[in-house]
This record gives structure tokens, sequence and C-alpha cells, in this order.
């Protein structure tokens, strides 16, 4: 789990270009937003909710701001940030279209990593034993996970495609025998983690997706 | 307190068999605490020329009081600045004496071990102006008439009260805060240290505060002036020289104060709807409730040691605060700033809610300097950045280790 996370994270910062400001949601114990500060002299800013992780953040000198990305980041400016990063947080928010709008508005980019629901694994775990998959990317009941809303590589695509967000790169991993490797064939179905480089399409007639965001966000 | 394990076995015997548990008593008490204190003074700015105020109107001479604890070191680069809320003194950590009731306003914070680590900073508690606490104030003497100021003292405002700190800080020959901190109007000298001084805070650390006062604030602040000033015994602020003083006022003030400092719930868990000392209600105006006895006990026992006109001064500069004043904006205010942030709020605070800390911040991080902001989890109020000392300390102390270990 930890190999494939560092690797996952290895990933993302081959993503970003030296000396940025990068905004990590979910930041955790700050240990991307540490390696980006050392290896690329980034200007590092971490979300974090829980009080635990963020004094790991404050222990590596890491800037930190207690807060609940669910409640979206109205406080930052447009494009105020060059990276704005999600890593295995997207499946575990309660709405991931506002969240994932807010981050192309903030930032220039964003980078989402996501657990793949469609690994072949978990596909005849469900298929065979006919119980919610448990693996080591997913380790939790299906009552007390906090991954509410899991979805696989083909999703995310459909997701973008239906919101008019733009892939400029995309790499998937699986881990084979604690070790990460590159999974370019049928991804959907052979990785683990799929990660996302995103921007917004520009376009003119930007407004109208929105229209259909709308729906997306309502509190149910 | 983990202080008592520094004691050793012998020492404990030897207190036991003389039956001596005041010095045992003290003895624990100084291995966790600043030990023995005395507040000092510094008098500087002498007339004719003073100090220049925000107001344009000059002051002097000057006296504020401070308390030092643990060791300046010796490129004098491990101090760190503490500042105290209103109704606060400089009197900040340990005793005056062994004989003292109660240590200092923030003593579960500083101290060898604790947030503010005497054994590894220099910390100075500094007085502030306006106040009534040691430090020049309404009720020093005018040097021109040779009478209390009273009203002839000058509106100060919280930027004043952070200049004549910077006198201190040079005349104790520190040429650069390693950090500052303070809870409340504290936390407004902290954050007006930044930005008057930016080349002399290298962090800082400003809790339960916010960048202007709220509406909401300045309306309670104005019902505790308007209490004082409609006391008969006030006097047009004469009353140095009477045997009326304005007791009553300054006391409602207080309670005022109290309320805004506490929760509905920290309230309805100290006290709900308990009566004080009796099982009926009394049916007349008497003291039925607990919530109404605390009250006028914490109006009584602060009019013993503050004064009146005092509380009308500092009340008045915190009104006047607003860090963004002179600038185009709150994010253009913090563009000079240099210091690393940390900024500290309490969910339960409603004076000093923690959307206003988060202004702060959000400001700082607008002209990406460094900072980060935390929210502690207290049903205190207001207050907890005095109580809830557990979670702040975690926080604060992770905060400066990895300051040290930068240098």
């Amino acid at each position: 789990m930890l190999q494939i996370i560092r690797q996952d994270l290895n990933i993302i910062a081959r993503f970003i270009e030296p000396g940025t400001k990068v905004l990590d949601l979910g930041c955790g114990d700050g240990l991307l937003l540490d390696m980006l500060k050392r290896t690329k002299n980034v200007i590092p800013y971490g979300i974090e909710i829980s009080e635990d992780r963020i004094i790991k953040c404050l222990e590596k000198g890491i800037p930190v701001f207690h807060g609940d990305m669910d409640k979206g980041l109205e406080d930052y400016h447009d494009k105020s940030f060059d990276y704005v990063i999600l890593s295995q947080t997207l499946q575990a928010i309660k709405k991931p279209f506002l969240v994932i709008n807010e981050m192309l508005r903030v930032g220039k980019k964003c980078i989402v990593s996501i657990p793949n629901f469609g690994y072949f694994g978990i596909r005849f775990n469900l298929l065979f034993k006919g119980k919610m998959p448990r693996t080591r990317y997913l380790p939790y009941n299906w009552y007390d996970t906090p991954d509410i809303h899991n979805l696989t590589i083909r999703d995310f695509y459909e997701f973008c495609r239906k919101f008019r967000i733009r892939i400029v790169k995309k790499i998937f991993l699986k881990n084979i025998n604690g070790k990460a490797v590159s999974m370019p064939v049928w991804p959907n179905l052979f990785s683990n983690v799929g990660i996302f480089l995103n921007t917004r399409h520009q376009e003119k007639k930007g407004k109208r997706y929105f229209k259909g965001a709308e729906h997306e966000t309502d509190d149910r | 307190m983990t202080g008592g394990k520094g004691i050793s076995p012998c020492l404990l015997k030897k207190f036991i068999l003389k039956n001596d548990f005041n010095q045992l008593k003290f003895h624990i008490m100084r291995k966790s605490s600043a030990g023995l204190v005395k507040t000092q003074y510094y008098t500087f700015a002498a007339p004719p020329n003073g100090m220049r105020l925000e107001s344009g109107k000059r002051l002097g001479p000057i006296t504020l009081a401070y308390e030092t604890y643990g060791e300046l070191n010796t490129d004098r680069s491990n101090a760190i600045l503490i500042l105290h809320a209103l109704s606060g003194d400089a009197h900040a950590a340990g005793r005056h004496s062994s004989h003292d009731r109660k240590p200092g306003w923030w003593d579960t914070m500083i101290g060898p071990g604790k947030a503010f680590d005497t054994r590894k900073f220099f910390v100075i508690c500094s007085n502030v102006i306006g106040g009534c606490m040691g430090s020049t104030g309404p009720e020093s003497i005018d040097p021109r008439t040779k009478k209390p100021y009273a009203l002839r003292f000058p509106v100060i405002t919280i930027s004043d009260m952070v200049q004549a700190q910077k006198h201190l800080i040079d005349h104790l020959g520190i040429k650069k805060l390693f950090s500052l901190s303070g809870g409340s109007m504290g936390g407004m000298q902290v954050l007006q240290w930044t930005l008057s001084y930016p080349d002399m805070v290298r962090s800082a650390i400003p809790i339960a505060t916010a960048p202007y006062l709220s509406a909401q604030a300045i309306a309670f602040d104005e019902v505790g002036r308007q209490a004082i000033i409609s006391d008969p015994n006030w006097q047009q602020g004469q009353y140095y020289h009477s045997a009326r003083k304005p007791a009553k006022g300054l006391a409602v003030a207080r309670m005022i104060g109290h309320i805004t400092y506490l929760s509905e719930e920290s309230m309805h868990k100290k006290f709900g709807r308990r009566l004080q000392n009796k099982e009926k209600f009394s049916y007349r105006f008497l003291t039925d409730f607990q919530v109404e006895s605390y009250l006028h006990y914490q109006g009584d026992s602060f009019v013993k040691r503050f004064d009146p006109n005092s509380y009308l001064y500092i009340t008045k500069a915190m009104d006047y605060f607003d860090i963004s004043r002179g600038y185009r904006s709150l994010d253009h205010a913090f563009r000079n700033a240099k210091a690393k942030y940390l900024a500290i709020s309490f969910t339960s605070d409603w004076l000093f809610p923690s959307s206003a800390s988060r202004e702060i911040v959000n400001a700082l991080q607008n002209n990406y300097k460094d900072v980060s902001y935390v929210e502690i989890r207290s049903s205190y109020g207001h207050d907890s950045f005095l109580l809830e000392s557990a979670v702040q300390t975690n926080v604060i102390k992770k905060f400066l280790d990895h300051l040290l270990r930068e240098i």
C-alpha cells in the first residue's frame, strides 16, 4: 500500500514544473508537499481536515490550512495556483463535481489520482463472492468505508467528457508484488490506480455545462 | 502537571520528614513552572518629544511593565514576545511569591517543557500602554499637571501599543524576535507587529483574533463603556482622588464582557439553570441563579484590579483596530509581511470566530506567505485560548520546533 502510494506521489511529482505554486487537497501528513518542496522548490500549501495530520505537517514545516474541501475553495482567487492536487481522495468526497470544478477554477492545472474500482480483482470479488470488495487500496467494510463515491477509470473518462474537462496526461499503475508498475494495457481492467493531469477545455460557450452541473451538486 | 517527575526520592523524603508540604508544593511547582518571577519596568520617550501616537498626539514619558522567563542566548535569537488580551498584564507565568495562590495568566503555556519552552526560549511578556497594570495609562501621573491623566490621556491604538513594545525590544538588545504570540487583543498586536516591523519578526502565532473588530464586538464594547460612563461615580473620569469610584459601571462592563467570552454550551454545562445556595426562587430581585452569582463575582473581583478609564481606552483601541486600514484591501495589507504565521482559532468562539482567523489566513495565502491555520475543537468559547492548552501546546510546539531546526 505504502509502496504504491509513494509511487503515486512520485508520478504526481513528475507532472509538476519546478518553482510553481501547488495546492494539495487532503494533503495528509504533508509527504507529497514536503517532497515537492525539497526536490522541485515549489511553494506548497495543503488543506487537511484532521488535526493529527495537520500537526504532522507542522512538524515538516509545510503550510497547512485546517479546512473541509467539501465546503469548496471559495476563499481562493481564480487561477491562484499552478497545480491543485487531489490524491486518492476523489472517491471519499461528498460532492466530487463541486470539488473538481473548484480545483479547475483555482488551479491552472489539476492532478487527480483515483483508486480504480474497475480493477479485475474487485470485479471478481463482487462476481464470485457476491460481497462488497475489500482490497489493499479499498480496505474498508461497506458500513465503515469513507469511500462513498467509488469510480472506475472509465467512469472518470465519462465524467471528464460530460463536464468538458481535458485530460492532458494520464498514467496507470498496477501493483505487482508490492511494486507499482505502469499498466498501459486495458487500464480499466488491470490497473489499481489512475493518475490524470487535467485542465479546463477552452471554449466560448463555457457556461453551458454548468446547467447540468447544478444538478450534480444538489444536496440530496 | 508533569513537573513532579523531576523530584528525587531523597528530596521527597526530606520534605515529608520535615512535614513541610508547602515547600514540597513549591518545589514541584518550580520544576514545571517559570518559578518565581518579578515584574520589571522600562521607561522611555522622555518629554518634551515623547512618542508620536497614531492620532498625532505625543505621549511621554512612557513606562512599560514586562516580565521575562528563561535565558536570552548569546546571539539574542531565541526571544519570544507574548502579548496579552484586554484585561491581562505582564505577569504571564510563574508566581511573584511562593504564597501566590494563582500563577500568571498563561502559565499553562509558558514554562519548562511547555508550548513556549523556557528551556529553549527567552520569553518576554509586555504590558500595553493605556492599561493600569504598571504601564503608562490614564491612571498615571501627567508630568505637566502632576495629577493623574484621566481623560487627558491621549486615545491610543493597537499600533501605538506595538510601537511602545518595539522600544522595549530595542532596549533588551533584540534585533529579531524568534516568535510573537497572543490571543484576542494580543493577537491583534501580533498582526500589527508583523506589519509595523516585518524585519524584526521571524514567526507569528495570532490566536483567537481578527483582522478587524466586528460590528457585534464593537457593540458589546460600547455597552461596556456606556455602563462606566453612565455611572454617576465616574465624574468625567476624575475619580482618582474621589471617595466615589465607578465600580458598579465597571462591574457591569465586565459582566457583559464575560458573557461574550463564554459559549452557550459552556454556560449551560457550567451553570445550567441551577440555583445559588437555595432550593426555591426568592421572588425578589436577588441572586437566584448560579450564573448570576458567577457574573457578580467576576464583576466585583475585576473592580479590585482594573481602572475603569483604562477599560474605556483599551476597548476603544480594539474597536479602532483594522489591520487593512490605510491599504486598498486586506490582501494588500499583508503584501510586505515576512514572518511565518500560525493562526489558531476555536470552534465555539463567537466573539472572534474562526471565520475571522480564516480571513487573515486567506489574505496571507493570496500573497503566497508561509501560513498555517488550525481550528481547535473546544466548547469554552473565546476563553478557549486560555483554557484549551493541550492541543494548543502540541500545535505550537511542532511549529516552533520546526523553525528551530531551520536555523
